[in-house]
């Protein structure tokens, strides 16, 4: 590179993305002036291969040294146009990307404004590569074993496929029990399959599984490291049954001092009661009693004949557990965290937890449910079964006031929910919704084979659920109040039951996971996918994947084509075996260094050692990860980081702005 | 016509802005994906966390004909590299007082948390900076 600088700028059209906004010929003229520039050019896509090719044949023929690519964003086609330059026989680094599309011609409305902004970012740029220096990519040996975090549909599948490929998983699950929402739902649309029976062989495949380690009633509380060598510590909470022990006779339940079932059954949602000391739901996996601490005589007040612990044939019950943490080291992670179901007290006039017999769609799965609280046919508070139901649809989605978004799920499962009850009671069943969105394989099929069971669909959105009564008709009722906008006029429903298609909503901790893996939330709280089309799986933290409805309201199909989906990004990371690290990394200009030590504190990664012999900070490379905090801090400029060295950002600035 | 000279005659602030590539950067980005539009005055040099934002890159910039320099980083707690942004807030409050005392007023130098979802607060960042700052006028610093 003793020649100095022969720059090759290509400026992109992006078809008419950035051609219909910024004057990209004039930009172009205006890159060949630059200093240093040896070619300028214009191009429709530039990275098509033909694109690609462009810049090869330029480094060939023109002996070009330094590439400028202005096109779309570097978080799109940075690696793209890096591994050109390299093709081209030249180092990667010696590149450097433009963004005029997403920073430039999509967000500015004047074309004359636009071209000038586009012009002064590519002289920043051009300034700014002149200086770069060639870097070696390094790479990092992987660990191979996986972390799901999360036992629903999404982390159980994603589990089993990365352990049927051979590799091991450690699935995480907070439940005392695998399976989550899906293990609560009877039937699934729109072929009606038995939730129970396509879900509990899979979750006894997780059990049996021997590259599965399941650790339940457990939560991820802290995670250090990064792509490829993830620290993760567990916390287990005490589940006071030894899981290694119990054997799953369950004789403890019976000896409980409590004789009948008295405390909410969290997997019920409290329809149903439980012992202190219970499993949450015949199928779960581990088939494990646990005891809750709150309702435990023994755990709470240290006062009880612990019947269970002498009624137990292999002492598995251990009053004294305490919660322990494990480390875990592996090299990727998936997360598939699931939904949080809206709750309708946030819509008063619905009624619900202040009138009886109106329910959530969760609350109605449980009661459809052979294993519920009513053994498949829904009753009303009294006992009775409903002889009219009425389904809200879009309660809490689709609505200025809660959630601006479509649940996705919520028309297929009433229309779901409708047949069931239909087939279970016999009763007459409303469904109230604002527009029928039933797109997916078998779904508008399904939505017609309910107009044919007689199913009453009434288009409008629901003002108010009251048992106020206006006429006989109403007495005892509850009415539901809702302008049919198909027929133009107001109209009161009497029913016996309710069912509140509630949406889906990120997890009450949704935030506290993503700081611990530092991934990136839409406005809703749903996990962001590194790119809506193309990455759909991959997050911004490189080695972290997203699965399930934790990433957007989804159903089951789609959030077991995501999980493996996710399963094949964590296998193909690695599998490979070795991942390339960026070589951003802080370096110390040992002659500079005065020994201060100031850097060393301030490291987040402890990557910085001092060389007593030397009297100087030494950076230690594979622990740096690049931020650049040490360089700032540098009372005598010693340090500098790499790609962004003081001089290049210096050149970049006075380059956008000359 | 009118409108035209007035147009003409205005003022340009001309902003760099510091944005980490993890959140303000993302959000620069789903700012250009939404398709909003804002004011063309901010220039954006990329840097991978706010906390490498040396007071040098600051003052080059005024040097340089900056009227205002703008840095965006993750929300406190929210840092890629867990705590660069606390250190650019460090900084920068005490290179905003200089600043202050060689005649730059305040609002010429803005640090703002924006995380990756948060494009709309992209667009509103930069438009109050370029509303306040051709309030101010250009930035008259005698250097040397």
């Amino acid at each position: 590179m003793t020649d100095g600088p022969r720059i090759g700028v290509y400026v992109c059209d992006c078809g008419f993305n950035i051609l219909g906004t910024v004057d990209v010929p004039e930009v172009v003229r205006f890159a060949a002036t630059l200093e240093g520039v040896t070619s300028a050019r214009e191009y429709k896509f530039m990275c098509s291969d033909p694109g690609q090719e462009l810049i090869k044949k330029d480094v060939r023929e023109l002996g070009l040294n330094r590439i400028v690519v202005a096109s779309c964003s570097p978080w799109l086609h940075e690696r793209t146009f890096r591994k050109t330059v390299a093709d081209a026989g030249l180092n990667p680094f010696l590149f450097h990307m433009v963004n005029i599309r997403e920073g430039v011609s999509w967000v500015t409305a004047d074309k004359a404004a636009a071209t000038e902004k586009a012009k002064a970012l590519v002289r920043g740029g051009v300034r700014r590569v002149a200086l770069q220096e060639p870097l070696e990519v390094r790479t990092e040996p992987v660990n191979p074993d996986v972390l799901v975090l999360g036992g629903g549909i999404a982390g159980i599948h994603a589990a089993l496929t990365i352990a049927n490929s051979g590799k091991k998983v450690v699935l995480v699950e907070r439940e005392p029990s695998i399976g989550g929402n899906m293990a609560r739902f009877d039937k699934t649309f729109p072929t009606l399959d038995c939730s129970s029976c396509i879900l509990t062989p899979k979750m006894t495949a997780v059990k049996d599984h021997p590259n599965i380690t399941l650790y339940t009633h457990s939560e991820v509380v802290q995670v250090d490291g990064h792509v490829g060598n993830f620290e993760v510590t567990v916390e287990r909470r005490p589940r006071y049954v030894r899981e290694d022990l119990c054997n799953g006779c369950l004789e403890c339940i019976e000896a409980c001092v409590y004789r009948d079932r008295r405390f909410a059954n969290e997997f019920d949602l409290g329809l149903a009661k439980r012992k202190p000391i219970y499993v949450p739901f015949p199928q779960a996996v581990p088939l494990k009693p646990v005891i809750d601490p709150d309702d435990c005589l023994f755990l709470k007040l240290g006062k009880c004949k612990t019947t269970c612990v002498t009624a137990c044939p292999r002492d598995a019950i251990d009053l004294a557990m305490k919660a322990e943490r494990l480390t875990l080291q592996v090299g990727a992670i998936i997360v598939a965290t699931g939904f949080k179901p809206f709750d309708p007290r946030r819509k008063p006039q619905y009624g619900y937890g202040t009138l009886p017999n109106v329910v959530t769609a969760l609350e109605a799965e449980r009661l459809l449910s052979p294993t519920g609280p009513s053994e498949g046919v829904p009753r009303l508070r009294d006992g009775s079964v409903p002889r009219a139901v009425g389904i809200i649809h879009c309660v809490g989605s689709r609505d200025a006031n809660t959630n601006a978004y479509c649940s996705k799920v919520c028309c297929m499962y009433s229309l779901k929910l409708a047949h069931l009850v239909k087939e279970r009671t016999g009763a007459e069943v409303y469904n109230f919704y604002i527009d029928m969105r039933t797109p997916g394989k078998g779904y508008e099929e399904f939505y017609k084979k309910l107009l044919e069971e007689g199913a009453h669909l009434i288009r409008g959105r629901v003002a108010e659920v009251t048992n106020a009564a206006l006429s006989k008709g109403e007495i005892g009722k509850l009415v539901i109040r809702v302008e049919d906008t198909l027929a133009g006029f107001v109209r009161r429903i009497p029913v016996d039951m309710v069912v509140l298609a509630v949406g889906m909503e990120p997890q009450a901790d949704a935030q506290a996971v993503r700081r611990l893996l530092t991934l990136s939330c839409g406005s809703e709280g749903f996990f962001t996918e590194l790119h809506p089309k193309l990455a759909p799986v991959s997050t911004a933290t490189d080695g972290v994947f997203i699965a399930g409805a934790c990433q957007g309201p989804k159903d089951i199909p789609d959030s077991v084509a995501q999980a493996g989906a996710a399963a094949a990004e964590a296998l193909a990371l690695v599998d490979k075996g070795t991942v390339e690290v960026q070589p951003y990394a802080a370096v110390v200009e040992e002659a500079r260094c005065s020994g201060c030590q100031i850097c060393l504190g301030l490291c987040p990664y402890d990557a910085i050692e001092f060389d007593k012999e030397k009297k100087a900070a030494h950076i230690v490379e594979v622990k740096c990860k690049g931020c650049g905090v040490c360089v700032v801090a540098c009372p005598s400029a010693a340090i500098d980081q790499r790609h962004f060295r003081t001089q290049v950002v210096l050149e970049e600035v006075a380059g956008v702005l000359a | 016509m009118m409108q035209a000279t007035v147009q003409e005659a205005r003022f340009e602030p001309r902003i760099v802005a510091f944005f980490c590539n993890w959140c303000t950067y993302a959000a620069a980005d789903l700012a250009g994906i939404s398709r909003m539009k804002y004011a063309p005055n901010a220039k954006v040099v990329r840097v991978m966390c706010s906390g490498r934002v040396d007071p040098d890159f600051v003052l080059e910039a005024f040097r340089s004909g900056a009227d205002g320099v703008l840095i965006g980083g993750c929300h406190p707690g929210d840092c890629h590299y867990k705590e660069g942004n606390f250190k650019a807030m460090r900084r920068f409050l005490l290179l905003r007082e200089v600043l202050e005392d060689f005649g730059i007023e305040p609002e010429r130098f803005r640090l703002e948390w924006i995380s990756a979802s948060e494009a709309d607060k992209v667009r509103t960042a930069v438009d109050r900076m370029v509303g306040d700052v051709r309030k101010l006028g250009p930035l008259r610093w005698k250097v040397g």
